[in-house]
């Protein structure tokens, strides 16, 4: 378990002082897949760096297992680094080694024995699917191919936690989708609780169980990822959820009122539902903007409706779309919704 | 004064001093150039890492007023003419050789030159490294020492090697002006003959074969790099 107390960041430059992270309280459960989203500048960086104390907290504490981290000599800080690892956006592997090597690197810096070193680098070469690529040197092999190497790497110690820092942020859809399920595959298969920081909606929803929204250096909104990104509360939350709000706001036909419908595993398609309504209602509802995926046979997300039409419509249209489960229908006026 | 330098007599006689004594010369300039070349390295790679290393976010910090000392006695001594240098330090040259002529004893003042030089050249090659790996090799635990040793130098070897190659190329010219206060080589012949005694032929045979010398390290350490560099696709 991760705990994050009263964490506080600051950097002094020149002429200023940046807070960057401001009383972060967290708790990362063993076994999750957490992740930490936030624009760019929130902090997210400086909040995984803290973590393995890459960056020394100005206030608060690190506990990881109940161990402060802060209160470790550097010896004792390395001992623990090699529990908790990293991989990162630009891969950061050894130019200059072969891939094997960068594997058994952090074997070689724990001093471990050459032979069992080597065994342990083939086996993860294994693992992340590369078997063939011990020899290679980095610059030969593609980006996706790079952050495999460097997942391999960061398994080499047998950490309990993994710290991505954007580490999908350099790939393509394709390539991040299948170093998504890499990661997922190593948290299941190894029991290894992964924290991964990113700006992307979509790596969140593809992998992640529970999610921090951070902004501004401080936590908006925590919680289950289905539930954050179905019903987001805080303005940060929903600036995620609804960039196309933010930016250009839908518009809605004058007389129309504008409902939210939220699909948090709802079993059905969301535009048959909209047509049906329309048959069995006689309600023309107008899909302002919809964000919805289906998994398995669930759909989760949200859409805008505008109903045409007065109260008795539109009280009408929720009690029609209320009646499917999982369902959540509530009225906004749009200027609300668009933030400023 | 060049007019009568292919003169059949001139020739033969240019013939001759090259025979006799351009094998010996050639021999000691390049010897006294990898010499001080290696201890120039031996004193400049652990200071020029000193510099990178030693800063104040660096991998091992030193004390603001040391590095700034470091800095200061680099561009001190980088700033003093070669030639002026040769004479400064000929109380050390003196107590390390026991002689201050021959090539042995050029090698004292050529390593005193070099090794701030290389110094920077270090330090500029060292600065190249992706700051995110060093941090990577941080997280996962590695100590500054073993950063150095596994990570910067390694890293860097195909920029130190391009490096090393212009610092040798540099004091090979030193040592050929090491020939005006007594050392030996090819630096000696040249002004022996070319400027002392009016054989102008010797002088240019002397300087032909220093450019290929030059030639032939820039060519041997351009290919050393490149092949050691595993960041080509090759
Ligand atoms: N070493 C530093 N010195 C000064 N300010 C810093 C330093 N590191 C980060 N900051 C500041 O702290 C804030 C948070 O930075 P951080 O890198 O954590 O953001 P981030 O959420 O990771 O952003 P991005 O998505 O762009 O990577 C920013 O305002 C940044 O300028
Ligand atoms: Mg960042």
């Amino acid at each position: 378990m991760i705990e994050l107390r009263n964490l506080s960041k600051s950097f002094k430059t020149a002429d200023r002082t940046v807070d960057a992270l401001k009383d972060i309280n967290l708790t990362i459960n063993d076994g999750d897949i957490y992740g930490i989203i936030g624009m760019s500048g929130a902090g997210k960086s400086t909040l995984v760096r803290c973590i393995n104390m890459l960056e020394v907290p100005t206030e608060g504490q690190v506990l990881i297992d109940g161990v402060d981290m802060g209160a470790l000599n550097t010896k004792q800080l390395r001992e623990m680094r090699r529990g908790v690892t990293m991989i990162f956006q630009g891969f950061n592997l050894l130019m200059q080694r072969n891939c094997l090597d960068n594997i058994m690197f952090p074997l070689e810096l724990a001093h471990a024995d050459k032979e069992t070193a080597k065994k342990r680098a083939l086996e993860l070469l294994d693992i992340v699917g590369l078997p063939d690529k011990a020899k290679a040197y980095p610059a030969q092999l593609s980006g996706g191919q790079q952050q495999r190497i460097a997942i391999a790497r960061a398994l080499a110690t047998e950490p309990k936690v993994l710290l991505c820092d954007e580490a999908t942020s350099a790939l393509d859809p394709k390539t991040t989708h299948q170093i998504l399920e890499l990661i997922r595959d190593i948290n299941r298969r190894l029991g290894i609780t992964v924290i991964v920081i990113t700006h992307q909606m979509s790596v969140v929803e593809e992998i992640c169980n529970r999610v921090a929204i951070l902004d501004g250096g401080t936590v908006a909104e925590e919680g289950d990822v289905a539930e954050v990104f179905s019903a987001p509360r805080s303005d940060a939350a929903k600036r995620l959820v609804y960039p196309d709000l933010a930016e250009s706001a839908p518009t809605s036909r004058a007389g129309e009122r504008t409902l939210r419908v939220v699909f948090n595993g709802t079993k059905t398609t969301a535009s048959p539902l909209i047509t049906q309504m329309a048959i069995d209602e006689k309600i023309a509802a107008n899909i302002l903007y919809a964000s919805t995926r289906t998994i398995g046979e669930s759909v989760y997300g949200n859409m805008l409706l505008g109903i045409p039409g007065d109260d008795e419509t539109v009280a009408r249209a929720v009690k029609y779309l209320t009646q499917r489960p999982n369902v959540l229908v509530t009225e906004t006026r749009q200027n609300d919704e668009k933030g400023e | 004064m060049f007019t009568d330098m292919f003169a059949p007599e001139k020739l033969t006689e240019a013939w001759e001093i090259f025979k006799t004594e351009f094998p010996l010369a050639l021999w000691e300039t390049f010897y006294a150039t990898l010499l001080a070349t290696l201890f120039a390295v031996i004193l400049g790679l652990p200071l020029g890492i000193l510099l990178v290393a030693g800063e104040k976010d660096g991998v091992l910090p030193l004390p603001a007023w040391l590095l700034k000392t470091l800095n200061v006695i680099i561009n001190l001594l980088r700033s003093v003419p070669f030639l002026i240098l040769m004479i400064l330090v000929i109380p050390i040259t003196r107590a390390l050789v026991g002689t201050t002529i021959g090539t042995m004893a050029s090698v004292v003042p050529l390593s005193i030159a070099a090794f701030p030089f290389i110094a920077r050249l270090v330090e500029s090659s060292l600065r190249e490294i992706n700051p995110n790996i060093i941090e990577a090799a941080q997280s996962m635990g590695a100590s500054p020492l073993q950063i150095i040793l596994k990570v910067m130098i390694p890293e860097s070897v195909p920029s130190l090697i391009s490096n090393f190659t212009i610092a040798i190329t540099t004091i090979l010219g030193y040592t050929a002006m090491s020939g005006i206060i007594g050392g030996g080589g090819l630096g000696k012949i040249a002004i022996n003959y070319g400027y002392y005694r009016y054989k102008y032929l010797v002088m240019f045979l002397a300087v032909i074969v220093l450019i290929l010398l030059v030639q032939g390290f820039q060519s041997l350490g351009t290919m050393a790099a490149t092949k050691l560099d595993k960041r080509s696709r090759h």
